[in-house]
Protein backbone atom coordinates (compact mmCIF):
# COMPACT_ATOMS: atom_id res chain seq x y z
CA UNK A 1 0.00 0.00 0.00
CA UNK A 2 1.10 3.54 -0.90
CA UNK A 3 1.73 5.53 2.12
CA UNK A 4 -1.08 9.15 0.83
CA UNK A 5 -0.01 11.04 4.05
CA UNK A 6 3.61 10.22 5.47
CA UNK A 7 3.51 11.78 9.32
CA UNK A 8 7.32 11.52 10.49
CA UNK A 9 9.13 12.49 13.74
CA UNK A 10 7.16 15.25 14.00
CA UNK A 11 7.32 17.44 17.17
CA UNK A 12 5.56 20.92 18.09
CA UNK A 13 6.57 22.96 21.36
CA UNK A 14 4.80 26.08 22.33
CA UNK A 15 7.17 27.58 24.60
CA UNK A 16 7.50 25.27 26.80
CA UNK A 17 4.95 22.58 26.00
CA UNK A 18 5.70 19.95 24.26
CA UNK A 19 2.08 19.47 22.47
CA UNK A 20 3.21 16.76 19.92
CA UNK A 21 6.31 14.79 20.03
CA UNK A 22 8.30 12.51 17.52
CA UNK A 23 5.17 11.44 16.11
CA UNK A 24 5.27 9.44 12.99
CA UNK A 25 2.30 7.40 11.41
CA UNK A 26 1.04 7.53 7.56
CA UNK A 27 -2.41 6.89 5.54
CA UNK A 28 -2.56 4.89 2.91
CA UNK A 29 -4.75 5.24 0.19
CA UNK A 30 -8.17 4.45 0.33
CA UNK A 31 -7.56 4.00 4.09
CA UNK A 32 -9.47 5.61 7.34
CA UNK A 33 -7.21 6.45 10.38
CA UNK A 34 -8.90 6.84 13.38
CA UNK A 35 -6.69 9.57 15.65
CA UNK A 36 -8.23 9.18 19.33
CA UNK A 37 -7.02 10.04 22.66
CA UNK A 38 -7.66 12.18 25.59
CA UNK A 39 -8.47 15.88 25.66
CA UNK A 40 -4.84 17.75 25.21
CA UNK A 41 -3.28 14.69 24.12
CA UNK A 42 -2.55 16.95 20.71
CA UNK A 43 -4.67 15.78 18.04
CA UNK A 44 -5.90 18.65 16.39
CA UNK A 45 -2.25 20.51 16.70
CA UNK A 46 -1.45 17.00 14.87
CA UNK A 47 -4.29 18.55 12.17
CA UNK A 48 -2.90 21.72 12.10
CA UNK A 49 0.47 20.54 11.72
CA UNK A 50 -0.24 18.86 8.65
CA UNK A 51 -2.33 21.08 6.97
CA UNK A 52 0.43 24.15 7.48
CA UNK A 53 -1.97 26.48 10.18
CA UNK A 54 1.42 25.31 12.55
CA UNK A 55 4.81 24.96 11.34
CA UNK A 56 6.21 22.21 13.37
CA UNK A 57 9.29 22.23 15.34
CA UNK A 58 10.78 19.16 14.05
CA UNK A 59 9.70 16.40 11.57
CA UNK A 60 8.83 16.04 8.17
CA UNK A 61 5.30 15.79 6.71
CA UNK A 62 4.99 14.57 2.70
CA UNK A 63 1.56 14.15 1.19
CA UNK A 64 1.63 12.42 -2.26
CA UNK A 65 5.20 11.94 -2.20
CA UNK A 66 5.69 15.77 -1.53
CA UNK A 67 7.18 17.41 1.03
CA UNK A 68 4.48 19.72 2.34
CA UNK A 69 6.25 20.47 5.94
CA UNK A 70 5.72 24.08 7.12
CA UNK A 71 3.63 24.87 3.49
CA UNK A 72 0.87 27.40 3.68
CA UNK A 73 -3.04 26.06 4.09
CA UNK A 74 -3.77 26.97 0.98
CA UNK A 75 -0.78 25.35 -0.65
CA UNK A 76 -1.69 22.40 1.15
CA UNK A 77 -5.42 22.42 -0.03
CA UNK A 78 -4.38 23.10 -3.55
CA UNK A 79 -2.81 19.86 -3.24
CA UNK A 80 -5.96 17.70 -2.38
CA UNK A 81 -6.21 17.58 1.58
CA UNK A 82 -9.16 19.13 3.03
CA UNK A 83 -10.44 19.72 6.28
CA UNK A 84 -13.45 20.36 9.02
CA UNK A 85 -12.72 21.81 12.24
CA UNK A 86 -13.87 20.95 15.55
CA UNK A 87 -15.19 24.39 16.13
CA UNK A 88 -17.37 25.54 13.21
CA UNK A 89 -15.87 28.27 10.87
CA UNK A 90 -18.51 28.97 8.28
CA UNK A 91 -18.73 31.94 6.21
CA UNK A 92 -21.63 33.33 7.90
CA UNK A 93 -22.76 35.38 5.98
CA UNK A 94 -22.45 33.94 2.80
CA UNK A 95 -25.36 30.84 1.33
CA UNK A 96 -24.45 27.23 1.85
CA UNK A 97 -24.15 27.39 -2.07
CA UNK A 98 -21.30 30.40 -1.54
CA UNK A 99 -19.64 28.20 1.38
CA UNK A 100 -19.43 25.21 -0.61
CA UNK A 101 -18.39 26.75 -3.66
CA UNK A 102 -15.16 28.45 -2.22
CA UNK A 103 -14.33 24.74 -1.04
CA UNK A 104 -14.58 23.86 -4.86
CA UNK A 105 -13.40 27.07 -6.68
CA UNK A 106 -9.98 26.43 -4.91
CA UNK A 107 -9.68 22.76 -4.05
CA UNK A 108 -7.82 20.07 -6.02
CA UNK A 109 -9.40 20.32 -8.82
CA UNK A 110 -8.70 25.05 -8.86
CA UNK A 111 -12.42 24.68 -11.21
CA UNK A 112 -14.14 27.55 -13.14
CA UNK A 113 -16.89 29.21 -11.11
CA UNK A 114 -19.57 27.90 -13.07
CA UNK A 115 -18.36 23.78 -12.75
CA UNK A 116 -17.21 24.54 -9.04
CA UNK A 117 -21.19 25.44 -8.46
CA UNK A 118 -22.01 22.29 -9.69
CA UNK A 119 -19.56 20.66 -7.30
CA UNK A 120 -20.80 22.58 -4.49
CA UNK A 121 -24.44 21.44 -5.06
CA UNK A 122 -23.31 17.92 -5.41
CA UNK A 123 -21.47 18.03 -2.30
CA UNK A 124 -24.68 19.64 -0.47
CA UNK A 125 -26.54 16.96 -1.46
CA UNK A 126 -23.86 14.43 -0.41
CA UNK A 127 -23.72 15.52 3.05
CA UNK A 128 -27.80 16.22 3.18
CA UNK A 129 -27.97 20.65 2.73
CA UNK A 130 -29.48 20.59 -0.64
CA UNK A 131 -32.98 22.48 0.33
CA UNK A 132 -30.96 24.89 2.53
CA UNK A 133 -28.66 26.00 -0.48
CA UNK A 134 -29.78 29.80 -0.27
CA UNK A 135 -29.46 29.72 3.29
CA UNK A 136 -26.95 31.65 4.76
CA UNK A 137 -24.74 29.81 7.01
CA UNK A 138 -25.15 31.73 10.24
CA UNK A 139 -29.25 30.10 10.12
CA UNK A 140 -28.34 26.86 10.50
CA UNK A 141 -28.14 24.78 13.35
CA UNK A 142 -25.22 23.22 14.80
CA UNK A 143 -25.57 20.03 13.19
CA UNK A 144 -26.28 21.93 10.23
CA UNK A 145 -22.75 23.87 10.51
CA UNK A 146 -20.86 20.65 10.78
CA UNK A 147 -22.49 19.25 7.76
CA UNK A 148 -21.73 22.47 6.09
CA UNK A 149 -18.02 21.79 7.39
CA UNK A 150 -17.90 18.39 6.12
CA UNK A 151 -19.62 19.66 2.71
CA UNK A 152 -16.88 22.51 1.98
CA UNK A 153 -14.10 19.92 2.40
CA UNK A 154 -15.84 17.30 -0.17
CA UNK A 155 -16.80 20.39 -2.71
CA UNK A 156 -12.78 20.25 -3.03
CA UNK A 157 -12.61 16.56 -3.76
CA UNK A 158 -10.07 16.57 -2.11
CA UNK A 159 -7.51 13.17 -1.65
CA UNK A 160 -7.40 12.80 1.76
CA UNK A 161 -10.38 14.61 4.31
CA UNK A 162 -9.35 15.13 7.76
CA UNK A 163 -11.80 15.52 9.99
CA UNK A 164 -11.90 17.07 13.75
CA UNK A 165 -14.80 15.83 15.91
CA UNK A 166 -17.61 15.84 12.94
CA UNK A 167 -20.11 14.26 15.21
CA UNK A 168 -18.76 16.28 18.21
CA UNK A 169 -22.22 18.51 19.92
CA UNK A 170 -24.59 16.80 17.69
CA UNK A 171 -27.55 14.49 19.33
CA UNK A 172 -28.00 10.82 18.76
CA UNK A 173 -30.33 10.78 16.19
CA UNK A 174 -27.87 13.75 14.27
CA UNK A 175 -25.08 11.71 15.24
CA UNK A 176 -26.70 8.25 13.14
CA UNK A 177 -27.10 11.03 10.40
CA UNK A 178 -24.30 11.74 10.36
CA UNK A 179 -22.40 8.69 10.78
CA UNK A 180 -24.39 7.29 7.65
CA UNK A 181 -22.91 9.61 5.47
CA UNK A 182 -19.61 9.39 6.32
CA UNK A 183 -20.35 5.38 5.73
CA UNK A 184 -21.50 6.91 2.53
CA UNK A 185 -18.07 9.11 1.65
CA UNK A 186 -16.18 5.95 2.99
CA UNK A 187 -17.98 4.10 0.05
CA UNK A 188 -16.63 6.58 -2.52
CA UNK A 189 -13.16 5.22 -1.56
CA UNK A 190 -11.84 8.85 0.13
CA UNK A 191 -8.95 8.46 2.36
CA UNK A 192 -9.70 10.07 5.33
CA UNK A 193 -8.02 10.99 8.85
CA UNK A 194 -10.06 11.55 11.64
CA UNK A 195 -10.11 12.59 15.18
CA UNK A 196 -13.24 11.76 17.27
CA UNK A 197 -14.30 10.99 20.70
CA UNK A 198 -17.15 8.80 20.06
CA UNK A 199 -15.85 5.43 20.48
CA UNK A 200 -18.24 3.37 19.29
CA UNK A 201 -18.37 5.41 15.93
CA UNK A 202 -15.01 5.42 15.30
CA UNK A 203 -14.42 1.99 15.70
CA UNK A 204 -16.48 1.16 13.21
CA UNK A 205 -15.56 3.48 10.89
CA UNK A 206 -11.50 3.47 11.23
CA UNK A 207 -9.80 0.20 9.36
CA UNK A 208 -6.78 1.55 11.65
CA UNK A 209 -6.59 3.59 14.82
CA UNK A 210 -3.76 5.48 16.04
CA UNK A 211 -3.48 6.47 19.60
CA UNK A 212 -2.05 9.52 21.24
CA UNK A 213 -1.73 10.62 24.75
CA UNK A 214 0.45 14.02 25.86
CA UNK A 215 1.11 14.12 21.94
CA UNK A 216 3.09 10.97 21.58
CA UNK A 217 1.77 7.48 20.10
CA UNK A 218 0.63 5.10 22.74
CA UNK A 219 -0.69 2.42 20.49
CA UNK A 220 -1.60 2.13 16.78
CA UNK A 221 -3.41 -1.21 15.14
CA UNK A 222 -6.38 -2.07 14.26
CA UNK A 223 -9.57 -1.16 16.11
CA UNK A 224 -9.97 -4.42 17.85
CA UNK A 225 -6.51 -4.08 19.01
CA UNK A 226 -5.80 -0.78 19.86
CA UNK A 227 -9.31 -2.10 21.88
CA UNK A 228 -7.60 -4.67 23.97
CA UNK A 229 -4.28 -2.75 24.53
CA UNK A 230 -4.13 -2.81 28.22
CA UNK A 231 -2.01 0.83 27.89
CA UNK A 232 -4.83 2.36 26.03
CA UNK A 233 -7.26 0.77 28.48
CA UNK A 234 -5.41 2.08 30.95
CA UNK A 235 -5.07 5.64 29.64
CA UNK A 236 -7.76 6.02 28.40
CA UNK A 237 -10.85 4.37 27.88
CA UNK A 238 -10.74 4.07 31.88
CA UNK A 239 -10.89 1.08 34.64
CA UNK A 240 -9.09 -2.22 33.26
CA UNK A 241 -12.19 -3.77 35.19
CA UNK A 242 -14.54 -2.30 32.68
CA UNK A 243 -13.59 -4.22 29.71
CA UNK A 244 -13.48 -8.03 31.40
CA UNK A 245 -17.16 -7.55 33.39
CA UNK A 246 -19.47 -9.53 30.89
CA UNK A 247 -21.95 -6.59 28.56
CA UNK B 1 -23.80 39.27 -17.83
CA UNK B 2 -25.19 40.87 -20.94
CA UNK B 3 -28.89 39.56 -19.55
CA UNK B 4 -28.65 40.54 -16.13
CA UNK B 5 -30.56 43.56 -15.14
CA UNK B 6 -27.69 45.34 -13.11
CA UNK B 7 -25.28 45.41 -15.74
CA UNK B 8 -27.57 47.33 -17.62
CA UNK B 9 -28.76 49.88 -14.50
CA UNK B 10 -24.89 50.62 -14.30
CA UNK B 11 -25.13 51.65 -17.77
CA UNK B 12 -28.11 53.74 -17.14
CA UNK B 13 -26.65 55.78 -14.39
CA UNK B 14 -23.66 56.31 -16.71
CA UNK B 15 -26.04 57.73 -19.49
CA UNK B 16 -27.82 60.05 -16.65
CA UNK B 17 -24.34 61.26 -15.37
CA UNK B 18 -23.44 61.57 -19.22
CA UNK B 19 -26.70 63.74 -20.45
CA UNK B 20 -27.77 65.47 -17.15
CA UNK B 21 -26.03 68.70 -17.36
CA UNK B 22 -26.28 70.60 -20.63
CA UNK B 23 -23.88 73.25 -22.46
CA UNK B 24 -24.02 76.39 -19.93
CA UNK B 25 -25.05 74.05 -16.51
CA UNK B 26 -21.92 74.34 -15.40
CA UNK B 27 -23.03 74.19 -11.36
CA UNK B 28 -24.60 71.07 -12.30
CA UNK B 29 -21.09 69.31 -13.37
CA UNK B 30 -19.51 70.49 -10.58
CA UNK B 31 -21.73 68.98 -8.37
CA UNK B 32 -21.62 65.90 -10.64
CA UNK B 33 -17.54 65.90 -10.73
CA UNK B 34 -17.69 65.54 -7.04
CA UNK B 35 -20.33 62.56 -7.18
CA UNK B 36 -18.13 61.06 -9.71
CA UNK B 37 -15.19 61.40 -7.85
CA UNK B 38 -16.89 60.34 -4.44
CA UNK B 39 -18.37 57.27 -6.16
CA UNK B 40 -15.33 56.17 -7.58
CA UNK B 41 -13.39 56.40 -4.55
CA UNK B 42 -15.88 54.66 -2.52
CA UNK B 43 -16.47 51.76 -5.07
CA UNK B 44 -12.69 51.14 -5.13
CA UNK B 45 -12.36 51.19 -1.38
CA UNK B 46 -15.16 49.06 -1.28
CA UNK B 47 -13.00 46.07 -3.00
CA UNK B 48 -10.87 46.05 0.45
CA UNK B 49 -13.36 47.11 2.58
CA UNK B 50 -16.51 45.75 1.32
CA UNK B 51 -15.13 42.08 -0.23
CA UNK B 52 -11.96 41.17 1.81
CA UNK B 53 -12.79 43.09 5.00
CA UNK B 54 -9.80 45.35 5.42
CA UNK B 55 -10.06 48.62 6.19
CA UNK B 56 -7.91 51.00 4.17
CA UNK B 57 -7.91 54.16 5.71
CA UNK B 58 -5.30 55.99 3.81
CA UNK B 59 -7.04 55.01 0.02
CA UNK B 60 -6.52 59.01 -0.54
CA UNK B 61 -2.82 57.80 -1.44
CA UNK B 62 -3.64 56.55 -4.61
CA UNK B 63 -5.98 59.51 -5.70
CA UNK B 64 -2.89 61.83 -4.38
CA UNK B 65 -0.62 59.79 -6.10
CA UNK B 66 -2.49 59.32 -9.57
CA UNK B 67 -2.58 63.39 -9.40
CA UNK B 68 0.74 64.15 -9.17
CA UNK B 69 2.13 61.64 -11.56
CA UNK B 70 -0.12 62.42 -14.28
CA UNK B 71 0.74 66.31 -13.62
CA UNK B 72 3.90 65.33 -13.82
CA UNK B 73 4.24 64.00 -16.89
CA UNK B 74 2.16 66.74 -18.56
CA UNK B 75 3.67 69.46 -17.05
CA UNK B 76 7.47 68.19 -17.00
CA UNK B 77 7.96 66.12 -19.55
CA UNK B 78 5.30 67.06 -21.79
CA UNK B 79 2.98 63.94 -22.31
CA UNK B 80 -0.53 64.07 -23.52
CA UNK B 81 -3.32 63.74 -21.49
CA UNK B 82 -4.10 59.71 -22.55
CA UNK B 83 -0.84 58.67 -22.00
CA UNK B 84 -0.44 60.50 -18.58
CA UNK B 85 -3.40 59.39 -17.31
CA UNK B 86 -3.25 55.28 -18.37
CA UNK B 87 0.86 55.53 -17.40
CA UNK B 88 -0.69 57.06 -13.39
CA UNK B 89 -2.93 54.47 -12.73
CA UNK B 90 -0.85 51.64 -14.04
CA UNK B 91 2.26 53.20 -11.86
CA UNK B 92 0.30 54.00 -8.45
CA UNK B 93 -1.63 50.44 -9.23
CA UNK B 94 1.79 48.56 -9.30
CA UNK B 95 3.20 50.47 -6.40
CA UNK B 96 -0.03 49.16 -4.40
CA UNK B 97 0.79 45.95 -5.24
CA UNK B 98 4.55 46.05 -4.14
CA UNK B 99 2.86 48.14 -0.82
CA UNK B 100 0.48 45.43 -0.26
CA UNK B 101 2.40 42.11 -0.14
CA UNK B 102 4.12 43.81 2.76
CA UNK B 103 1.36 45.59 4.47
CA UNK B 104 -1.08 42.90 4.30
CA UNK B 105 0.73 40.47 6.62
CA UNK B 106 -1.13 42.55 8.93
CA UNK B 107 -4.57 42.48 10.04
CA UNK B 108 -7.22 44.68 11.49
CA UNK B 109 -6.42 47.65 13.21
CA UNK B 110 -3.06 47.31 12.56
CA UNK B 111 -3.52 46.92 9.10
CA UNK B 112 -5.71 50.19 9.16
CA UNK B 113 -3.12 51.81 11.00
CA UNK B 114 -0.43 50.44 8.42
CA UNK B 115 -2.26 52.26 5.62
CA UNK B 116 -2.45 55.79 7.32
CA UNK B 117 1.91 55.50 7.75
CA UNK B 118 1.46 54.30 3.47
CA UNK B 119 -0.04 57.72 3.70
CA UNK B 120 1.65 59.93 5.91
CA UNK B 121 5.55 58.01 4.09
CA UNK B 122 4.53 58.85 0.90
CA UNK B 123 2.76 62.99 1.96
CA UNK B 124 6.32 63.06 3.33
CA UNK B 125 8.32 62.03 0.44
CA UNK B 126 6.32 64.04 -1.75
CA UNK B 127 6.39 67.04 0.49
CA UNK B 128 10.46 67.02 0.18
CA UNK B 129 10.74 65.82 -3.35
CA UNK B 130 12.28 69.12 -5.13
CA UNK B 131 10.98 67.41 -8.57
CA UNK B 132 7.11 67.33 -8.04
CA UNK B 133 8.13 70.58 -6.34
CA UNK B 134 7.94 69.99 -2.55
CA UNK B 135 5.74 71.49 -0.55
CA UNK B 136 5.05 74.06 -2.79
CA UNK B 137 3.41 71.05 -5.47
CA UNK B 138 3.40 72.06 -8.93
CA UNK B 139 1.38 74.66 -11.21
CA UNK B 140 0.13 73.62 -14.58
CA UNK B 141 0.59 76.17 -18.15
CA UNK B 142 -2.74 77.32 -18.69
CA UNK B 143 -1.98 76.11 -22.31
CA UNK B 144 -2.30 72.78 -21.55
CA UNK B 145 -5.83 72.94 -21.88
CA UNK B 146 -5.80 73.97 -25.64
CA UNK B 147 -5.10 70.47 -27.03
CA UNK B 148 -8.58 70.14 -25.71
CA UNK B 149 -10.59 73.01 -27.00
CA UNK B 150 -9.37 75.35 -24.37
CA UNK B 151 -10.42 75.49 -20.75
CA UNK B 152 -14.00 75.47 -21.09
CA UNK B 153 -14.44 72.62 -23.41
CA UNK B 154 -11.29 70.51 -21.57
CA UNK B 155 -13.50 71.02 -18.12
CA UNK B 156 -16.23 68.96 -20.12
CA UNK B 157 -13.89 66.30 -21.65
CA UNK B 158 -12.60 65.87 -18.01
CA UNK B 159 -16.01 65.62 -16.63
CA UNK B 160 -16.75 63.09 -19.19
CA UNK B 161 -13.70 61.11 -18.30
CA UNK B 162 -14.70 60.73 -15.06
CA UNK B 163 -17.95 59.94 -15.64
CA UNK B 164 -15.72 57.52 -17.42
CA UNK B 165 -13.90 56.22 -14.32
CA UNK B 166 -16.94 56.06 -12.31
CA UNK B 167 -18.34 53.68 -14.62
CA UNK B 168 -15.56 51.84 -14.83
CA UNK B 169 -15.36 51.76 -11.22
CA UNK B 170 -19.04 50.47 -10.54
CA UNK B 171 -18.69 47.57 -13.87
CA UNK B 172 -15.53 46.56 -11.78
CA UNK B 173 -17.12 46.31 -8.33
CA UNK B 174 -19.90 44.36 -10.41
CA UNK B 175 -17.03 41.73 -12.27
CA UNK B 176 -15.19 41.42 -9.49
CA UNK B 177 -18.25 40.63 -7.43
CA UNK B 178 -19.23 37.99 -9.57
CA UNK B 179 -16.00 36.09 -10.37
CA UNK B 180 -14.21 33.80 -8.65
CA UNK B 181 -11.50 35.94 -7.34
CA UNK B 182 -14.38 38.03 -5.60
CA UNK B 183 -15.93 34.59 -4.08
CA UNK B 184 -12.34 34.42 -2.46
CA UNK B 185 -12.23 37.73 -1.63
CA UNK B 186 -15.56 37.55 0.03
CA UNK B 187 -14.63 34.49 1.15
CA UNK B 188 -11.66 36.08 3.29
CA UNK B 189 -13.88 38.54 4.52
CA UNK B 190 -15.50 36.31 5.88
CA UNK B 191 -13.23 34.39 8.13
CA UNK B 192 -9.46 34.56 6.59
CA UNK B 193 -8.32 31.38 8.08
CA UNK B 194 -11.06 29.19 7.09
CA UNK B 195 -10.59 30.80 3.47
CA UNK B 196 -6.92 29.69 3.64
CA UNK B 197 -7.55 26.21 4.59
CA UNK B 198 -10.32 25.78 1.94
CA UNK B 199 -7.29 27.08 -0.36
CA UNK B 200 -7.44 30.49 -1.35
CA UNK B 201 -4.31 31.95 -1.73
CA UNK B 202 -5.25 34.68 0.45
CA UNK B 203 -1.81 36.47 0.91
CA UNK B 204 -1.58 37.04 -3.15
CA UNK B 205 -5.73 37.49 -3.65
CA UNK B 206 -5.75 40.59 -0.90
CA UNK B 207 -2.81 42.34 -2.56
CA UNK B 208 -4.52 41.97 -6.11
CA UNK B 209 -7.27 43.88 -4.17
CA UNK B 210 -5.21 46.28 -2.79
CA UNK B 211 -3.73 46.87 -6.52
CA UNK B 212 -7.02 46.63 -8.34
CA UNK B 213 -8.49 49.42 -5.97
CA UNK B 214 -5.52 52.02 -6.42
CA UNK B 215 -5.86 51.59 -10.57
CA UNK B 216 -9.38 53.91 -10.81
CA UNK B 217 -8.78 56.33 -8.21
CA UNK B 218 -5.58 57.29 -9.14
CA UNK B 219 -6.44 57.81 -12.43
CA UNK B 220 -9.40 59.98 -11.16
CA UNK B 221 -6.67 61.95 -8.90
CA UNK B 222 -5.15 62.52 -12.16
CA UNK B 223 -8.07 63.91 -14.05
CA UNK B 224 -9.24 65.51 -11.03
CA UNK B 225 -5.97 67.60 -10.70
CA UNK B 226 -5.47 68.44 -13.69
CA UNK B 227 -8.43 69.82 -14.35
CA UNK B 228 -7.01 72.46 -11.22
CA UNK B 229 -3.66 72.51 -13.02
CA UNK B 230 -2.22 72.43 -9.61
CA UNK B 231 -1.13 69.66 -7.29
CA UNK B 232 0.06 70.10 -3.54
CA UNK B 233 1.01 67.81 -1.24
CA UNK B 234 -2.14 68.55 1.66
CA UNK B 235 -4.51 68.49 -1.30
CA UNK B 236 -3.28 65.16 -2.54
CA UNK B 237 -2.82 62.79 0.34
CA UNK B 238 -5.50 64.99 2.73
CA UNK B 239 -7.12 62.22 4.79
CA UNK B 240 -10.17 64.14 5.05
CA UNK B 241 -11.13 62.59 1.64
CA UNK B 242 -10.40 59.05 2.91
CA UNK B 243 -12.44 59.48 5.27
CA UNK B 244 -15.61 60.31 3.70
CA UNK B 245 -14.86 57.76 1.55
CA UNK B 246 -15.38 55.71 4.32
CA UNK B 247 -18.50 57.48 5.33
CA UNK B 248 -20.17 57.11 2.17
CA UNK B 249 -19.20 53.33 1.55
CA UNK B 250 -20.64 52.58 5.16
CA UNK B 251 -23.71 54.16 4.60
CA UNK B 252 -24.50 53.21 1.40
CA UNK B 253 -23.87 49.22 2.67
CA UNK B 254 -20.41 47.65 2.46
CA UNK B 255 -20.23 44.87 0.39
CA UNK B 256 -22.85 45.89 -1.87
CA UNK B 257 -22.53 47.97 -5.76
CA UNK B 258 -25.30 50.22 -5.03
CA UNK B 259 -24.29 51.41 -1.55
CA UNK B 260 -21.14 53.34 -2.22
CA UNK B 261 -22.96 55.05 -5.36
CA UNK B 262 -26.53 55.76 -2.87
CA UNK B 263 -23.95 56.41 0.07
CA UNK B 264 -22.19 59.07 -2.19
CA UNK B 265 -25.41 60.61 -3.62
CA UNK B 266 -26.62 61.02 0.32
CA UNK B 267 -23.29 61.77 1.56
CA UNK B 268 -23.34 64.84 -0.92
CA UNK B 269 -26.58 66.30 -0.31
CA UNK B 270 -25.71 66.07 3.28
CA UNK B 271 -22.79 67.89 3.15
CA UNK B 272 -23.91 70.41 0.48
CA UNK B 273 -26.49 71.18 3.20
CA UNK B 274 -24.57 71.39 6.26
CA UNK B 275 -21.91 73.80 4.44
CA UNK B 276 -24.41 75.93 3.57
CA UNK B 277 -26.29 76.10 6.56
CA UNK B 278 -25.29 78.56 9.38
CA UNK B 279 -25.01 76.34 12.59
CA UNK B 280 -23.17 73.44 10.62
CA UNK B 281 -20.88 75.38 8.11
CA UNK B 282 -17.75 74.61 9.93
CA UNK B 283 -18.67 71.24 11.62
CA UNK B 284 -19.47 69.37 8.58
CA UNK B 285 -16.22 66.63 9.07
CA UNK B 286 -17.89 66.09 13.09
CA UNK B 287 -21.34 65.16 11.47
CA UNK B 288 -19.47 63.33 9.40
CA UNK B 289 -17.45 61.18 11.97
CA UNK B 290 -20.89 61.09 14.39
CA UNK B 291 -22.87 59.49 11.57
CA UNK B 292 -19.55 57.08 10.37
CA UNK B 293 -20.05 56.13 14.81
CA UNK B 294 -24.01 55.44 14.44
CA UNK B 295 -23.66 53.29 11.10
CA UNK B 296 -20.80 51.26 12.51
CA UNK B 297 -22.63 50.98 16.09
CA UNK B 298 -26.09 50.20 14.75
CA UNK B 299 -26.48 49.73 11.38
CA UNK B 300 -22.94 47.88 10.16
CA UNK B 301 -24.74 46.81 7.05
CA UNK B 302 -25.39 49.82 6.06
CA UNK B 303 -28.46 51.36 3.72
CA UNK B 304 -28.48 48.47 1.31
CA UNK B 305 -27.43 46.07 3.56
CA UNK B 306 -30.51 46.85 5.31
CA UNK B 307 -32.82 47.25 2.43
CA UNK B 308 -31.10 43.28 1.38
CA UNK B 309 -31.82 41.69 4.40
CA UNK B 310 -35.42 43.39 4.72
CA UNK B 311 -36.77 42.37 0.77
CA UNK B 312 -34.67 39.58 0.19
CA UNK B 313 -35.63 39.69 -3.69
CA UNK B 314 -34.31 43.00 -4.01
CA UNK B 315 -31.20 41.35 -4.56
CA UNK B 316 -31.95 39.25 -7.57
CA UNK B 317 -32.30 43.16 -9.42
CA UNK B 318 -29.75 44.79 -7.91
CA UNK B 319 -26.21 44.26 -6.48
Amino acid sequence: MTALLEVSELSKRFGGLHAVEALSFSVGEGEILGLIGPNGAGKSTVFNLINGVFAPSAGRVAFRGEDITGAAPYRVARLGLARTHQIVQPFAGMSVLDNCTVGACFGRENLPLAKARQAAREAAALVGLEKRLDAPALELTIAGKKRLELARALAARPALLMLDEVLAGLNPTEVAQMVETLRTIRGRGLSILMIEHLMQAIMSLSDRIVVLTSGTKLSEGSPAQVAHDPAVIAAYLGDPEMVRRPP
Amino acid sequence: MLRRPFFWIIAVTIALFAAAPHGSDVELRESLILAAVYITLASNLNLMLGYAGYVNFGSIVFFGLGGYFCVYFMGSLGWGLASSLVVSGVAVSAAALVFGLGILRLRGVHFALATIGVNEAVMAFVTNFEPWGGSTGIYLSPELFQPLGGPASALWVIYYLLVAIMGASLYLSYFIKRSKFGLGLLSIGQNEDAAAVLGVPAPRYKALAYSASALLPAVAGGLYFFKGAFVQPADAFDLTLSTEAIVITMLGGQGTIVGPALGAYLYEELRGWLLTSETFANFQLVVAGVLLLLIVQFAPEGLMGFLYRRFPRLRRILE
